[in-house]
């Protein structure tokens, strides 16, 4: 029983972690263009690449 | 459409609404360090190859920054710099590059971040109702399993304690809606939805004090989830559209050039034209604002204004409303109005009265909540009273009255809809049709009677040479040699359609307002309308006819007529025959002349034809076809259809259409084929009955449920599977979307066939 004091804990820790990877996704627009970043996986690398 | 090519017709038509370079500064935003980001929107993106093509088209150009396609908004965002070693810049070239890459490009201006706030805000709901479920599903899990008293009070109390907040947080938009509509005295989808929520966490938390065996923590947050996932869904879509359909600000210009007292000019924006100011608008420009013209004569294609299809002379003192095209000369205006004030303002002023028939609409998930949510209270309530009174035991009659709300709570109706309404509104997005919002597909579904405007809805805008009336073969090789000095839509007609080789003339001028001169030795050839050719003397003919004519004349005498008729939008005779098939009735409401709406109509095969309507006057149809119990499907394009297209039951608009035809269509269509609308009836009815499916199934397994419930046997398991069960058979069926009434499809198809087959015998 005494290891669901840190079990418990530790499984609320990483879904918190979850939810805040999930934050950050969503601050940084990653699900601003769905359809476009599915077709950019199959793109050249050349054309996402800023020019010096 | 084929991936990623266009004719080059089409490319070679676009070139002609190329912005200047101050017109595209104004719209850039400036991001300092010289740099301006340019938002662009370019419809026709539509794969992975569209986005490396454009991309890769704009940072060839020396002064591009970065570029990045947004497929899902159909947007690019470009970044520029102003100058390169201290010379300015033409970021014009930046459409040139869209252009030439094979796709269209329109300004855009960026509204208000204000809608991706409200997104983001759904989603982090999401993400918390999503995170708290899964957690308390876990430890409920472990108490299922058989956790006996000291663990399950404390796992009871740390499902609490993430429900609580969780609730708060993710639950606010359905309590502020559930207040909303209470305190009007309404009822609606979430006042069964917050009281479950509420009522269940309260019980849970009363039965975990007395550490009581059952708890609902699981229930009240996963059922959160689900609706969230509905209610984002929902938003998304219409989003989604909006954002498409804003992003094309093709007709309405940004600025114009202000001519100053000392004479010196520079461009403005729109908004800072003053009432008296004189501006200059060069041919293929459109006029900003409503004006007198004070120098200057030119035609100008008032189309997308009245209906009015074939190009108006305009000289001294003529007035022009905004939203023309001038084709000819250039002039110069005297602004009569502000941009606010123009003729939009009184067109937008009568959409105002318009709309009353539409906001009159009840989306058909609050129908359905007024008949459910007095069942579910009054269900709950009696159970509550049955065991009360029956059983004596007032705690397990509450206990009863929170499984029967929890199990009828409607997350699957909460779904039912939006899901059926995303995965079509994705669909017809696919076949280039632009849904602005759930209601509106909704609302397409029950329309009976389809209204068309002529000019830019069945018919193109574009005239085609229909007839030649001259003795002389000589003759088409003359005018075909004039017309291609000239860029007025008729000499271009003239030019496509002959195929002659043009004959050389010693000079030509063009005369704005006339027509066209030329001089081959003594003679003097003149190509225009009739007084112009063949002098003043002569009474033009009465505008009865359905053509536009051109003369030709030579030294003054009637040498050869021809004869244009506006070009029949591609698809328009097989649009009209299915909507036939498929039970719809068809008229014609337009600002051009009867005549010419008649021929139209005949050439399609429409029984009614109103022509010579004003803006009003089409308003007035609509409302007296709504009297009549019938509902209206309008379709139309120009800044006169806009009352109209908001009057109407549900309305569709062409890409092309004006700014404000446009935003007042339900839906927008992108490509050039009139199919779209028997397309997007096709999808909307079918959507239309998966949704009755969908309540069917939904209501079917709360009834299953609820004797469950009511006899006290609804243990927390039982309710959580009973609510994602219902969930996901919902979801299910509306995947079914694509599959479902194909058959159907092609049996209104097989009965064209056989019409065709019957107009061929």
């Amino acid at each position: 029983m005494n290891m669901l004091i840190y079990l418990i804990p530790i499984a609320l820790l990483m879904g918190g972690m979850g939810l805040l990877a999930f934050l950050w996704s969503l601050r940084s627009g990653q699900y601003d263009d769905l359809q476009g970043a599915a077709w950019r996986i199959l793109a050249e690398d050349e054309t996402d690449q800023r020019k010096p | 459409m084929t991936c990623c090519t266009m004719d080059a017709e089409s490319v070679l038509a676009l070139s002609t609404t190329s912005s200047s370079a101050e017109e595209v500064r104004l719209v850039s935003q400036p991001l300092g360090e010289g740099l301006r980001q340019l938002d662009l929107s370019v419809p026709d993106v539509h794969c992975g190859g569209c986005i490396s093509t454009i991309e890769r088209a704009l940072l060839s150009l020396p002064f591009v920054k970065t570029a990045r396609v947004n497929l899902t908004a159909r947007r690019v965002t470009c970044v520029y710099q102003e100058e390169v070693e201290t010379r300015a810049t033409d970021p014009s070239k930046i459409l040139a590059a869209i252009n030439s890459a094979g796709y269209r490009a329109h300004l855009f201006t960026p509204q208000a971040p204000e809608n991706d706030k409200t997104r983001n805000q759904l989603l982090l709901a999401i993400g918390v109702s999503g995170f708290a479920a899964a957690n308390i599903m876990l430890l409920s899990v472990s108490v299922w399993s058989g956790a006996d008293a000291a663990t399950r009070d404390m796992f009871h109390w740390i499902s609490a304690m993430i429900a609580a907040p969780a609730l708060v947080y993710a639950g606010r938009f359905f309590f502020k809606s559930a207040r909303n509509a209470l305190r009007h005295g309404r009822t609606n989808m979430d006042v069964p939805i917050s009281l479950a929520v509420t009522l269940s966490y309260a019980v849970s938390l009363w039965e975990t004090v007395h550490h009581g065996e059952h708890a609902w923590f699981d229930a009240s947050v996963s059922l959160l989830f689900f609706l969230l996932i509905g209610r984002t869904l929902d938003h998304v879509m219409r989003e989604k559209a909006r954002a498409a359909i804003n992003g094309l600000a093709r007709l309405a210009p940004r600025g114009a050039l202000l001519i100053n007292p000392d004479g010196s000019r520079h461009y403005i924006a729109i908004e800072e034209i003053a009432a008296g100011d004189e501006i200059s608008i060069a041919a293929g420009e459109r006029v900003p604002v409503d004006g007198i013209v004070v120098s200057g004569e030119s035609d100008v294609d008032l189309s997308i204004v009245t209906g009015e299809s074939s190009p108006v002379a305009v000289a001294s003192n003529s007035e022009v409303s905004s939203g023309a095209m001038n084709l000819t000369g250039s002039l110069v205006l005297r602004a009569t109005k502000i941009a606010k004030n123009s003729l939009l303002s009184e067109i937008i002023g009568l959409m105002e009265a318009a709309e009353g028939g539409r906001a009159r609409y009840r989306r058909i998930a609050d129908r359905a909540a007024a008949l459910y949510s007095p069942v579910v209270h009054l269900l709950a309530l009696v159970s509550f009273l049955g065991w009360g009174f029956l059983g004596g035991d007032w705690k397990q009659g509450m206990l009863v009255a929170v499984a029967v709300l929890i199990i009828t709570c409607p997350c699957a109706l909460g779904l039912a809809v939006p899901v059926v309404q995303v995965v079509a509104a994705g669909e017809l997005f696919r076949k280039g049709i632009m849904v602005k919002d759930g209601s509106a597909l909704e609302r397409l579904a029950e329309a009976d009677t389809v209204a068309f405007d002529k000019t830019g809805t069945l018919t193109m805008g574009s005239p085609r040479l229909v007839g030649v009336g001259t003795m002389d073969e000589s003759a088409t090789a003359i005018a075909h040699g004039l017309a291609t000095h000239s860029r007025h839509p008729l000499s271009r007609a003239l030019v496509r359609e002959t195929k002659t080789a043009p004959m050389s003339f010693d000079s030509v001028t063009e005369i704005p307002g006339g027509g066209l001169e030329a001089r081959n030795g003594a003679d003097v050839y003149r190509l225009g309308n009739t007084a112009f050719a063949c002098g003043t003397s002569v009474v033009p003919r009465t505008a009865d006819s359905p053509f536009s004519e051109v003369v030709l004349s030579k030294n003054g005498v009637d040498f050869a007529r021809f004869f244009f008729d506006d070009t029949l939008r591609p698809g328009a005779c097989e649009a009209i025959d299915r909507l036939g098939a498929a039970g719809l009735e068809t008229l014609i409401v337009s600002g051009d002349r009867q005549t010419v709406v008649d021929n139209t109509a005949h050439a399609l095969g429409i029984d009614r034809a109103f022509g010579s309507l004003t803006p009003k006057q089409k308003v007035e149809e609509c409302q007296r076809l709504n009297g009549q119990g019938r509902r209206v499907l309008m379709v139309g394009d120009g800044i006169n259809d806009a009352p109209a297209l908001a009057a109407a039951h549900v309305s569709m608009a062409p890409a092309t259409a004006s700014d404000i035809g446009r935003q007042a269509a339900d839906l927008v269509f992108f490509n050039d084929r009139l199919d779209a609308v028997p397309e997007a009836i096709a999808v909307a009815r079918r959507s239309a009955s998966l949704i009755r499916q969908n309540f069917a199934l939904a209501i079917g397994y709360n009834v299953l449920a609820v004797p469950i419930a009511i006899a006290g046997l609804a243990t927390p398991l039982i309710a959580a599977v009973a609510m994602s069960t219902s969930s996901i058979i919902v979801v299910t069926n509306a995947l079914r979307l694509n599959a479902f009434g194909k058959r159907r499809d092609m049996q209104i198809r097989g009965g064209i066939g056989r019409s065709a087959e019957v107009k061929a015998a």
